[in-house]
């Protein structure tokens, strides 16, 4: 346990310590898959321990980047004018729900309550009815599509296909200065560490285990005098939340969201992240993102068509070979060596 | 076995059908608290469906149930159990993923809320009971393995030590002895007549050697009304059960719920 936790605070370190090590290019890859690792510990708590598989995580990074992106929009326009796009549209006044955008709290605070608010009010409204499985999977991958096709169609407020790009500065710093990229990119590691230790917490508390034991079977934990629909409804909160943290530190990182980064191919993408991880844990979730992100970039430079299709291979195997991924299969080859000794987790109670 | 003043259950003039077929019919019957009441009947009879009535899985087309003066037709199920009734279900249902331990801490919890969920750090009286429960049923030893290694025998008990860590004052219990040795079975006799008193029992089951040694009295079902109530005694002498046996293949050649 102890030499468990040491491993993971010099992987922590080394992290930190990037910058001094990577190249620009690789630190500014990495910088960014670990904002998505965050989304990805999401994933991991909804779907490996809450049974709850969201093909629409992409919707809640988009509300998280878009709240940053309008802020720094609004930063870069002139004073007094409108941004570039609306102008372009014909539209010279600020729409009202844009203006709260220019404080800059308020954009920060926008990126984790819209998603979480909105992660909530689909979840209650789904699973109040007691739709499950599948039915929610497909009911969350039209939610992806519904909100790209809008953003699309809205040009004038939204930037359309676009999205929000050309910002100069983000609250205050110079967005191509190198000491803003190093600042992100350590602001990124610690958001990590932070929603690993928070997310490992709730998988180990009573709530973690109810909500472990609603995967397997709601019925029984109702029977237990539990309501699962509060416990699926909150964990899908905060992976809505982590969904749009990383959809904010993206967009500062890349300078840019737009529908294309978070519509349903994306979205089906992040659950490939976590299955090529291993669903029930949270490291895999961060290896499978790592892993993935950086043989996409590799692959894309080399054979620049092959991506999806390699993609979708690799989910393939995944499902058939090695369902609980990467960890699960290194967890099964150190059982092996170890003499097959099971495995028991930590007790709840101590 | 109708209590006078007002039992702690009662199932008045209850009808369930499935799609026609009447599994319930215009059933009665009640328990007083702290009171251990034993049903048998013939394979289909109507037993479980009677304890899915009461605990809402199942909703009655007509009549009612009344525990502790709430009428339960509209209360959701798990609101129904923290009233105060818990059930071992026929299948063993443990909760897999989690270890034997945190089986009991789930059920030996009192406040179930999501939020308080977050914080929960067990009571003193919660952590004595969790191991009270794990020393009766043996488990004690194995309390961080996982539920999903138990053999059926294990796990049939660790259903039964859920059930009364939930310290519920309406225990139900079907077929609780199924698939255990001789002596398990006694083992879990001798259990649930130590929780006469604290809290009311309803145990199904169909062997008589079992409902011997409750030493409770009985209620026969069969096709979903009630047939005969006694002491084992006269249920054995009673020939309408005798009847009713005869005529049917025996109890548990083929699985119920
Ligand atoms: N959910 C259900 N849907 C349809 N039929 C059911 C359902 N539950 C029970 N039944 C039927 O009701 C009858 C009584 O079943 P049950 O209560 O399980 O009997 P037992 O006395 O053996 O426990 C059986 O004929 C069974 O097939
Ligand atoms: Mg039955």
């Amino acid at each position: 346990m102890i030499r468990r936790e040491l491993g993971l605070v010099l992987v922590l370190v080394a992290a930190a310590c990037a910058p001094l090590y990577l190249p620009a290019y690789e630190l500014s890859l990495l910088g960014r898959f670990l904002a998505l690792a965050v989304l990805a510990m999401g994933i991991s708590l909804i779907w490996g321990t809450g049974g709850i598989l969201s093909l629409g995580q992409g919707v809640f990074f988009g509300l998280g980047g878009y709240a940053v992106a309008m802020h720094l929009k609004l930063a870069s326009a002139d004073p007094g004018a409108v941004p570039d796009f609306m102008q372009w549209s014909g539209l010279n006044t600020l729409p009202w729900w844009w203006t709260p955008f220019g404080n800059p709290a308020f954009a920060i605070a926008a990126a984790v309550i819209i998603p979480g608010t909105a992660a909530a009010a689909l979840a209650y409204l789904v699973f109040r009815r007691r739709v499950t499985g599948s039915y929610f999977a497909i009911i969350t991958q039209a939610l992806a599509l519904a909100a790209t096709t809008f953003i699309i169609s809205q040009q004038q407020y939204t930037g359309g296909f676009n999205g929000l790009t050309g910002f100069t500065s983000a609250f205050g710093f110079a967005l191509g200065d190198q000491r803003t990229q190093f600042g992100l990119y350590w602001v990124t590691v610690g958001i990590v560490a932070v929603t690993f230790v928070a997310v490992r917490a709730l998988q180990g508390s009573l709530f973690g285990k109810v909500l472990l034991a609603v995967r397997d079977g709601e019925n029984r934990v109702r029977f237990l005098g539990y309501d699962p629909l509060p416990f699926k409804v909150i964990a899908f909160a905060i992976a809505g939340v982590l969904a749009g943290v990383a959809g904010a530190l993206v967009t500062l990182d890349l300078g840019v969201i737009s529908p294309a980064m978070f519509g349903v191919v994306p979205s089906i993408e992040m659950v490939i992240w976590v299955a090529v991880g291993g669903r029930n844990s949270l490291l895999g979730a961060i290896v499978g993102t790592l892993i993935v992100n950086f043989g996409k970039d590799w692959i894309s430079s080399v054979f620049p068509d092959l991506w999806l299709h390699v993609v979708g291979a690799v989910f393939v195997l995944v499902v058939t070979v090695a369902p609980r991924g990467i960890v699960g299969l290194m967890q099964s080859v150190r059982t092996r060596s170890l003499r097959l000794r099971p495995v028991t987790p930590p007790a709840l109670v101590e | 076995m109708i209590d006078s003043g007002s039992p702690l259950l009662s199932v008045e003039h209850v009808t369930v059908s499935f799609d026609g077929y009447t599994a319930l019919d215009d059933l009665s019957f009640a328990l007083a608290s702290g009171a251990v009441h034993v049903l048998i009947g013939p394979n289909g009879a109507g037993k479980s469906t009677l304890l899915d009535t009461i605990i809402g899985r199942v909703r009655p087309a007509s009549g009612r149930i009344v525990f502790k003066g709430n009428d339960l037709r509209a209360v959701p199920e798990y609101a129904i159990v923290r009233l105060g009734v818990c059930r071992k279900f026929q299948t063993p249902g443990v909760l897999d993923a989690l270890t034997i331990e945190e089986n009991l801490r789930v059920a030996v919890t009192q406040n179930r809320g999501a939020w308080h969920a977050f914080r929960a750090k067990p009571t003193a009286a919660e952590r004595t009971r969790v191991d009270e429960v794990l020393a009766i049923i043996g488990l004690a030893e194995r309390r961080n393995a996982l539920a999903a290694e138990l053999a059926h025998g294990m796990r049939q008990w660790l259903e039964i030590g859920m059930v009364v860590a939930s310290d519920a004052d309406l225990l139900l219990l079907d077929e609780p002895a199924a698939g255990m040795t001789h002596g398990e079975a006694e083992a879990t006799a001798r259990l649930i007549r130590s929780l006469a008193g604290r809290h009311a029992v309803i145990v199904i089951d169909h062997d008589m050697d079992f409902v011997e040694q409750l030493d409770a009295p009985v209620s026969v079902l069969n096709m979903g009304r009630m047939l005969a109530h006694g002491s084992v005694d006269e249920i054995r002498r009673n020939p309408d059960v005798a009847a009713v046996y005869l005529g049917r293949p025996r109890e548990g050649d083929v699985a119920g719920r």
